[in-house]
C-alpha cells in the first residue's frame, strides 16, 4: 500500500470549500476538504447523503468550481477554469461512469462509446476503431450494434465504463456505478473496475455501500463537509 | 467538434423526435406555402391583366381627349372633352409627321339601342375606320369586315361583337341580317372573334362596329369630333418616339405651348397594365401579409419547440457537457436543429406551394404564376425563422450546468 500512496500524485486537493447561497441562507457542503490521491489509486469515497459527497464528486469531476481551495488534476489547476476550459479537461481526463448509465437511447453502442471522441475532435474512423476497441476491453466486442434497450443494466453499465475508458484518461469517476444494478450485475461490473485497477487505473469511486467500497484499496469516509477518515483497505478481512 | 458534426448530431435528434418534428414544421410549411402561392396568385392576376391588355394590340397608343377648359375656366375630366378630331388623327396617319405610327384608327362611340326583330340591345356603336381591326389585331369569327368603298360611301353595314351578336341573334347567324339603330336599318356583314377581355367594364365584345360616315350619318352628329385615336407602332422599342412625336404633333395643333395645359392624353400599354394592376396589388400584398403573420406564428411554434426539446432533453445536455461538449458546441447542436426545422419546414412548404399551384387554378380558375424570387425568399426566410427563433432555446441549453442537468429527473 506504501508504495502506491508515495506515487506521483494525480489529484491533490488542499481547502476545498463549497459554499451554497440560495436567497440569505448560505449553506457550506465542503469545510476544507484536503486529501491527494496517487496515479493507479483505488479510492472509495463513503459518506450518507447529505455529508458533502455529491459535491465532493461534482468538484473531483470538474463538473463545479470550489468555493475557495485549489484543485490540481494531472498537474493542473482547474479550481479557478471556466466553463469552456473545465470542458476540455472533463473531456481528456475524466471518464465519467454514472449511476443512472446515462446512454443516449436512439444510438448504438459504440456511438454512445466514441462520443468523448466527438468532442474531442478525433476523425470519424479512429473513432470507432477506439470505441470497438474499448466495447472489447469491457466484454461487449459482440454487442457494438445494439442499443441500449436491447443490453441488460449491467450491460450498460459496461458501455459506459467503455465510454469512459475510450479517451484514456487520468482518473474514472464511478458515482454510484451499481446503485441501479441487482447482485450479479454489481459484481460484473465491480469486476471489471478491479481489472482496470489492475491494467494500471486511477479510479475514484462514491458509494454509499461498504461491500462496494471494499473493492477499492482505500476508502475516504466524509461527514458534514470533512473527510473524517481516511484508511486502507485490507483485503479479505472487510470482504 | 467540427460543423459536420454539429449537422448529424441536430439531424438524429430531429429524426429520433419524428413526430415533433414534424409538427413543429407544420407552421413554417402551411407558412411558406402560403406565401408562395399569394405571391403566385398576385403573379398570375398581374399576368393575366396584363396579357389582355396585350391582347388590345401589342404596339398600341391610346390618344384619348383631354379636359378641356372652356371660357369661364371650368375644366372638364379627361374624356369629357371633344378635342380629338379626325384631322388630328389624319395628321397623326401622316407617315412624315410620325414616322413610328404604322397604321391609325379613329374611333367615335355613342351608347345607343340596337334592334333585331324585336330583340332590343343597348350597346356602344363604334364609327371607325377600316384599319381598326387590324389596329386592335381582332379577327372575325364569321362574315366580312367592311370595305374602303364602303367606308368612303357610308354604306349601311356593321359588325357585331360576338356578345351583341348572341345577345340580338341568340344562336341564329347574324350575318345577313338587319338591325334597326336611331331609325336606320343597316345589314349585318360580320361578327367579330371574343377577345375574351373586358376593360374598364366595357366588354370588347359588346359593341357594333360601323364606318365613322354611317355612324355619323345614324347620330346626325356634324362634329368631327372623336373619343379615341388608336396608334398602332411598329414595335414596342419605338412606343415612346412615337408617343412623343405624337404629343409634340397635337400640342402644335391645339396651340398649346406647355405639355402641362395638353387637352389630350396619350396611354401605353404599360400605363394601362400598372392602373388595372393596382387592385390586385393591394389585395396580394394584403394576403401575403397575413402570410407573413402565420411565418412569424410558425417561427415562434419553433422556439416554443425547442424551448420544451431543451427542458425535456436537459439529461442529455447534461450528458453531452460532462463527456467535454463546450457551451458553445451545445448551443450550436441546438441552433443546427432548430435552423434544420426551418429549412425542412420551408421546403416541404415549397413543394406544397408549387404542387398547389398547378391545383389551385382548376379550383378557382385563377393563374398562379410561380414566382423563382418569392421561392428563393421564403426559403431564407424559413432558415432565418429557424436560426432566430433558435438562438434564445440554443442559448438556454448551453448555459445549463452539466450538474443541474445530470442530475434532472
Amino acid at each position: 500500500m506504501t508504495e502506491v500512496r508515495t506515487a506521483k500524485p494525480i489529484i491533490e486537493l488542499e481547502g476545498i470549500r463549497k459554499t451554497y447561497t440560495s436567497g440569505s441562507i448560505t449553506f457550506e457542503a465542503l469545510r476544507g476538504v484536503d486529501t491527494s490521491v496517487a496515479e493507479g489509486e483505488y479510492v472509495a469515497v463513503i459518506g450518507p447523503s447529505g455529508s458533502g459527497k455529491s459535491t465532493l464528486m461534482n468538484i473531483l469531476g470538474c463538473l463545479d468550481n470550489p468555493t475557495e481551495g485549489s484543485y490540481v488534476l494531472a498537474g493542473e489547476d482547474v479550481a479557478s477554469m471556466t466553463e469552456t476550459q473545465l470542458a476540455e479537461v472533463r473531456n481528456k481526463r475524466i471518464g465519467f461512469v454514472f449511476q443512472q448509465f446515462h446512454l443516449l437511447a436512439a444510438q448504438s453502442a459504440w456511438r454512445n462509446v466514441e462520443l468523448p471522441l466527438v468532442y474531442a475532435g478525433v476523425p470519424k474512423a479512429e473513432r470507432k476503431e477506439r470505441a470497438i476497441a474499448a466495447l472489447t476491453k469491457v466484454g461487449l466486442g459482440e454487442r457494438v450494434e445494439n442499443k441500449p434497450g436491447e443490453l441488460s443494466g449491467g450491460q450498460q453499465q459496461r458501455v459506459a465504463v467503455a465510454r469512459a475508458l475510450v479517451t484514456e484518461p487520468a482518473m474514472i469517476l464511478a458515482d454510484e456505478p451499481t446503485g441501479n444494478l441487482d447482485s450479479r450485475s454489481t459484481d460484473d461490473v465491480l469486476g471489471l473496475l478491479d481489472d482496470l485497477h489492475g491494467a494500471g487505473r486511477t479510479i475514484v469511486l462514491i458509494t454509499h455501500e461498504d461491500e462496494v467500497a471494499a473493492r477499492a484499496q482505500r476508502n475516504l469516509v466524509i461527514r458534514d463537509g470533512l473527510i473524517v477518515t481516511d484508511t486502507p483497505v485490507v483485503r479479505g478481512v472487510s470482504a | 467538434m467540427n460543423w459536420r458534426e454539429t449537422l448529424r448530431t441536430a439531424f438524429e435528434a430531429v429524426h429520433a423526435h419524428r413526430m415533433r418534428s414534424i409538427l413543429t414544421m407544420l407552421g413554417i410549411v402551411i407558412g411558406i406555402a402560403s406565401v408562395i402561392l399569394t405571391v403566385g396568385f398576385g403573379q398570375g392576376a398581374r399576368q393575366e391583366v396584363q396579357d389582355e391588355i396585350n391582347s388590345l394590340g401589342s404596339n398600341l397608343l391610346i390618344v384619348s381627349p383631354g379636359s378641356s377648359t372652356d371660357d369661364s375656366g371650368t375644366r372638364g375630366g379627361f374624356g369629357s372633352a371633344t378635342t380629338l378630331t379626325l384631322a388630328d388623327a389624319n395628321a397623326i396617319a401622316d407617315s412624315d409627321v410620325v414616322p413610328d405610327a404604322v397604321s391609325v384608327a379613329p374611333v367615335t362611340s355613342t351608347s345607343l339601342s340596337v334592334v333585331a326583330g324585336d330583340t332590343n340591345w343597348t350597346t356602344t356603336v363604334m364609327g371607325t375606320t377600316t384599319s381598326w381591326l387590324d389596329v386592335r389585331t381582332r379577327t372575325l369569327a364569321s362574315g366580312r369586315w367592311f370595305t374602303d368603298s364602303e367606308a368612303e360611301n357610308g354604306s349601311k353595314v356593321v359588325v357585331l361583337g360576338s356578345d351583341t351578336a348572341s345577345e340580338l341573334f341568340s344562336g341564329q347567324s347574324p350575318v345577313g341580317q338587319t338591325v334597326t339603330i336611331n331609325g336606320t336599318t343597316l345589314t349585318v356583314i360580320g361578327v367579330l372573334d371574343s377577345s375574351g377581355s373586358s376593360s374598364s367594364g366595357t366588354s370588347e365584345d359588346d359593341m357594333a362596329v360601323m364606318p365613322l360616315s354611317t355612324e355619323a350619318a345614324l347620330t346626325g352628329s356634324t362634329s368631327s369630333a372623336v373619343s379615341t385615336i388608336y396608334v398602332e407602332c411598329a414595335d414596342a422599342d419605338v412606343l415612346s418616339a412615337a408617343y412623343q412625336e405624337i404629343d409634340t404633333l397635337l400640342l402644335t395643333r391645339h396651340d398649346i405651348a406647355s405639355g402641362d395645359d395638353a387637352d389630350f392624353s396619350i396611354a401605353t400599354q404599360d400605363s394601362l397594365v400598372d392602373t388595372a394592376s393596382s387592385t390586385n396589388e393591394t389585395l396580394s400584398v394584403l394576403l401575403t401579409g397575413v402570410a407573413a403573420i402565420s411565418l412569424l406564428v410558425g417561427g415562434i411554434g419553433v422556439m416554443n419547440i425547442m424551448l420544451v426539446s431543451v427542458t425535456e432533453r436537459i439529461r442529455e445536455i447534461g450528458l453531452r457537457k460532462a463527456l467535454g461538449a463546450t457551451p458553445r458546441v451545445i448551443g450550436q447542436q441546438f441552433l443546427a436543429e432548430a435552423s434544420i426545422l426551418g429549412l425542412a419546414g420551408g421546403l416541404i412548404g415549397i413543394g406544397i406551394g408549387v404542387i398547389g399551384s398547378w391545383i389551385l387554378p382548376l379550383i378557382i380558375d385563377q393563374p398562379v404564376t410561380l414566382s423563382f424570387l418569392a421561392t428563393a425568399g421564403a426559403l431564407g426566410v424559413s432558415l432565418a425563422l429557424g436560426v432566430g427563433f433558435g438562438v434564445y432555446p440554443a442559448s438556454r441549453a448551453a448555459r445549463l450546468t452539466p450538474i443541474d442537468a445530470l442530475r434532472s429527473e
